[in-house]
């Protein structure tokens, strides 16, 4: 099997978000689509309590050479996919750097400090510039709407991984999404998470969608150092 | 078709560690496993019980870690090789049948397989199952990546075999729950049969009786059986050096912190001055294999999490080597290098290279760490632990917390092991005011409830969850009963063992194979051992509260309050939605209610929040299940609900 080449190895994504968002599922649909390329993948998972409502990560190491470890050391992320905009922002924090490129679904999920009063969720104007502040390259999706509109917001996590590809750091193939998805799920579902694979793709190649489904690219300096 | 029956070997595939350990007993020819649910150990049972048909082997959820481990002897005695699995704390439970175990021997391989949590990602403690192999003398190994994880397996089983007596292979949470690639062995042909012979010489380990008696004999024939383990650890292939020939320091490790010193060692660019010594066989250690590299650095640095276990080890041994590798300076635990608590990654490891080998080591520039902790600590609140939406807990504790209220004695509630535990917490009413092992609460409560002669008159309280019922609070509740202590038991029965992933436990009609099988009552568990019991649904939470009011005001012994209402994310329920519900924005007063904003400041169900434009309470219909229970909430009866068809 012929091994593709990586910008960087490892190359390290975290997709992180909300427990109960399908994060473990997204990242494991990742793994496998690398590993059919061949890649040595190494995914460590945050499971159990955190999947009640508290933040979730996962961490991919993603190399031609060897396993990794299943923890990316601070600030080595080179991607960072967030279910949900504040947990970029919590990623970042700890493995970001100024080169870490963002691919962020806008949908709000409320901490409970939020829903009984004593937080306040920012404006996702506010969150956008706060992730452009740590970062060169970011990328805003409405992927939740656009997955309810398929009908099941947890499509949101295919529209991610579609857009993923499309931002194409990473060797990864709609062939091999089709493969992956037709052993781990039930045959019937594979048409509409292609649908959603290729939804989420077409919010990162098409700039003048309309509101919902535009892949907002933005290039921002870093401010401040 | 799962990856676990691949029949092609060299075939590579991403593999959970836990499914990298079973497919490795599949490899082995496992014929029995058996376990109690625990994160992060469950998939192990749970991939072998998928598999049970077509591979033919016997798969059981046990109602706890001992009586899982003498199910898996019992195999062993009848001659087919047998997995045992569990959680660090399980093998607590287990220790007194192990420490007979391993007295007894055992015959057809048996390998136990505890899954340790450092850090307590998902446990009340951080326990450690190593210590428990150096305390009833049983060889220990630790898989250092996936690819051992299934290997090593094969090699515990053929070891056990070996020596006739069990072998415990220890993992943790970030190879049970990390994934790799792995490539897979062959797999043998199903064929086994099973007899225990019993009738040859007492003595005979294989045809005689199985006991730990006499005593000095056995434990002398134990502690050879031993020495014969070391000997194989000698030759081990899950040994492995790298680095140069006299590094100025030698790193000792096994476990995931092979992974995070072979990363650190490269963060730090000490590629050239490090050694690393990766231990697969951790106890106990081969002296010749440790004399040999002890001897080629003056320095050593041991890296493993929590507790020192594999630092003393290697001091004792150094000690005893000392004639013979010189006078060493150790770092790790007891020098302050690394710490005793929680788990290790690959910075904290580089932060003990860098520190002891004077390397200037700096992750990213300060600068930008500022400006991030700036921009989170404005822009992303704190996102606390909940119950998911249309949890039943969240209604039980509701009407818990309340009751006790009305109630008005200062009465409290001995919590337990589950996602109820999360009762501690604000999300939870704070309710739960002990917190410690599976059945636990019980047995606090019926101590409480003995103390009335000492002028205590709160009421005492216990939460259980309904698999926590099996597992360990039958034998505290008896015990309540025939002290006649003044008790209340709330079993939260949620139809499974969710917060593991709904294994299945007695109460219920099916087993870890999906088989039907004889459910146990709870409730009538309870009334045959003398308790007086009642069940409600916790979603009515008007009765729910009026029953435990009244079992709280009867001071006759033992109440229990079963609750039953199936978990919101159990695969009968999720996704599907009892009731569409909706705020009434014509009712809804807002902050002019008197209400407090009960149903979102203090009932706090993710599914209801504040919407902070129009002042009122709004239902989000992404994330609320359709419980109903808010509407039941709102003194103002402006949460609607209509039944979904």
């Amino acid at each position: 099997m012929e091994k593709a080449t990586l910008l960087s190895d490892p190359y390290n994504v975290i997709i992180t978000g909300v427990g109960g968002q399908g994060n473990v599922m997204a990242s494991r649909v990742l793994g496998n689509m690398l590993s059919v390329k061949g890649l040595q993948v190494t995914i460590g998972e945050t499971f159990g309590a955190s999947q009640r409502g508290g933040s979730v990560m996962s961490h991919l190491r993603i190399s031609a050479a060897s396993t990794w470890s299943p923890q990316i050391p601070e600030s080595r992320a080179h991607m960072v996919v967030a279910l949900e905009p504040i947990e970029a922002l919590r990623v970042l924090m700890v493995y970001g750097n100024p080169k870490t490129k963002v691919l962020c679904n806008t949908r709000a999920i409320q901490p409970v400090s939020v829903i009984c009063g004593d937080a306040d969720y920012p404006s996702l104007g506010f969150l956008k510039q706060s992730i452009l502040e740590l970062t060169e390259n970011a990328w805003f999706v409405d992927a939740t709407a656009a997955a309810l509109k398929l009908g099941n917001p947890i499509y949101g996590n295919i529209m991610m991984i579609g857009a993923l590809a499309a931002i194409g750091d990473l060797p990864m193939e709609r062939e091999d999404f089709r493969t992956v998805i037709s052993k781990t799920m039930a045959p019937e579902k594979t048409e509409a998470n292609l649908s959603a694979y290729d939804t989420g793709a077409q919010m990162i190649h098409s700039k003048n969608e309309p509101a919902g489904l535009t892949g907002d690219r933005t290039v921002h300096t870093l401010k401040n150092g | 078709m799962s990856v676990l029956l691949e029949a092609k070997s060299g075939t590579r595939h991403l593999l959970m560690g836990n499914e990298a350990i079973a497919r490795g007993a599949l490899e082995a020819g496992v014929r029995v496993a058996a376990g109690y649910p625990g994160t992060p150990s469950s998939e192990i049972i749970e991939s072998l019980a998928k598999v049970s048909g077509e591979s033919k082997l016997y798969v059981e959820w046990s109602v706890n870690e001992k009586v899982a481990m003498e199910v898996t002897a019992a195999a062993s005695f009848a001659g087919l090789r047998s997995l045992c699995v569990m959680k660090q704390n399980g093998v607590n439970v287990a220790s007194d049948f192990l420490l007979h175990l391993a007295g007894s021997g055992t015959r057809a391989g048996m390998v136990i397989v505890p899954c340790d949590d450092p850090g307590a990602l998902s446990s009340a403690n951080e326990g450690e199952s190593r210590h428990f192999a150096r305390l009833v003398e049983i060889p220990l190994l630790e898989p250092g990546d996936f690819q051992e994880a299934k290997d090593m397996i094969k090699w515990a089983f053929e070891l056990s075999e070996e020596i006739r007596n069990p072998v415990m292979v220890r993992s943790v949470t970030r190879l049970s729950h990390a994934s790799g690639n792995v490539t897979l062995g062959e797999l043998p042909a199903p064929n086994a049969r099973a007899y225990f012979k019993h009738d040859g010489p007492p003595m005979d380990p294989m045809t005689g009786v199985i006991l730990s008696y006499p005593v000095a004999l056995k434990h002398a024939r134990q502690q050879e059986k031993l020495r014969q383990a070391v000997m194989r650890f000698e030759q081990s292939p899950f040994n492995t050096y790298s680095g140069p020939q006299h590094p100025e320091l030698l790193m000792i490790t096994s476990s995931a912190c092979f992974l995070y010193s072979q990363e650190a060692i490269s963060l730090v660019g000490a590629q050239d001055r490090v050694g690393l010594l990766k231990l697969g066989t951790t106890w106990p250690l081969p002296p010749e294999l440790m004399a040999k590299y002890l001897a080629c650095s003056q320095k050593i640095l041991v890296v493993e999490e929590v507790i020192s276990f594999l630092e003393d080890e290697v001091k004792i041994l150094a000690a005893d080597l000392a004639a013979k590798i010189g006078i060493k300076t150790f770092y790790g635990k007891k020098d302050g290098s690394l710490p005793a608590v929680g788990e290790l990654n690959p910075d904290r490891v580089a932060a003990a290279l860098s520190k002891i080998l004077g390397i200037d080591y700096k992750t990213v520039p300060e600068t930008y760490r500022h400006r991030a902790a700036e921009v989170v600590g404005a822009a992303a609140p704190g996102r606390d632990l909940t119950f998911c939406p249309g949890c039943p807990h969240r209604a039980s504790f509701w009407s818990i917390h309340t009751a006790l209220q009305m109630d008005n004695r200062q009465g409290f509630v001995c919590g337990d092991i589950g996602c109820y535990s999360l009762a501690m917490l604000p999300s939870g009413y704070s309710t739960l005011k002990t917190l410690h092992a599976m059945g636990s609460g019980i047995g606090l409560a019926g101590g409480f409830g003995k103390l009335d002669m000492f002028g205590m008159d709160q009421p005492a309280v216990a939460v259980c969850g309904d698999s926590t019922f099996f597992h360990a609070v039958i034998p505290a509740l008896v015990n309540a009963v025939h002290q006649k202590s003044n008790i209340t038991l709330i079993v939260l029965d949620n139809s499974g063992t969710a917060m593991t992933g709904f294994q299945p436990h007695p109460g219920l009609t099916v087993d870890a194979a999906g088989h039907s099988a004889p459910g146990i009552d709870i409730a009538g568990v309870c009334e045959a051992v003398g308790a007086r019991v009642q069940v409600c649904d916790p979603f009515d939470l008007q009765r729910t509260r009026q029953t435990l009011l009244e079992l709280l005001e009867d001071e006759s012994g033992v109440k229990v309050l079963v609750l039953k209402q199936i978990c919101a994310l159990s695969p009968e329920k999720k996704a599907k939605k009892m009731y569409e519900m909706k705020v009434d924005e014509t009712l809804c007063l807002g902050e002019n209610c008197g209400c407090n904003r009960l149903c979102t400041r203090v009932f706090k169900c993710p599914g209801l929040n504040w919407d902070t434009g129009n002042r009122v309470s709004r239902i989000d219909e992404v994330i609320c299940s359709g419980c109903g229970v808010c509407a039941a909430i709102c003194p103002a009866g402006a949460i609607g609900k209509k039944e979904v068809a």
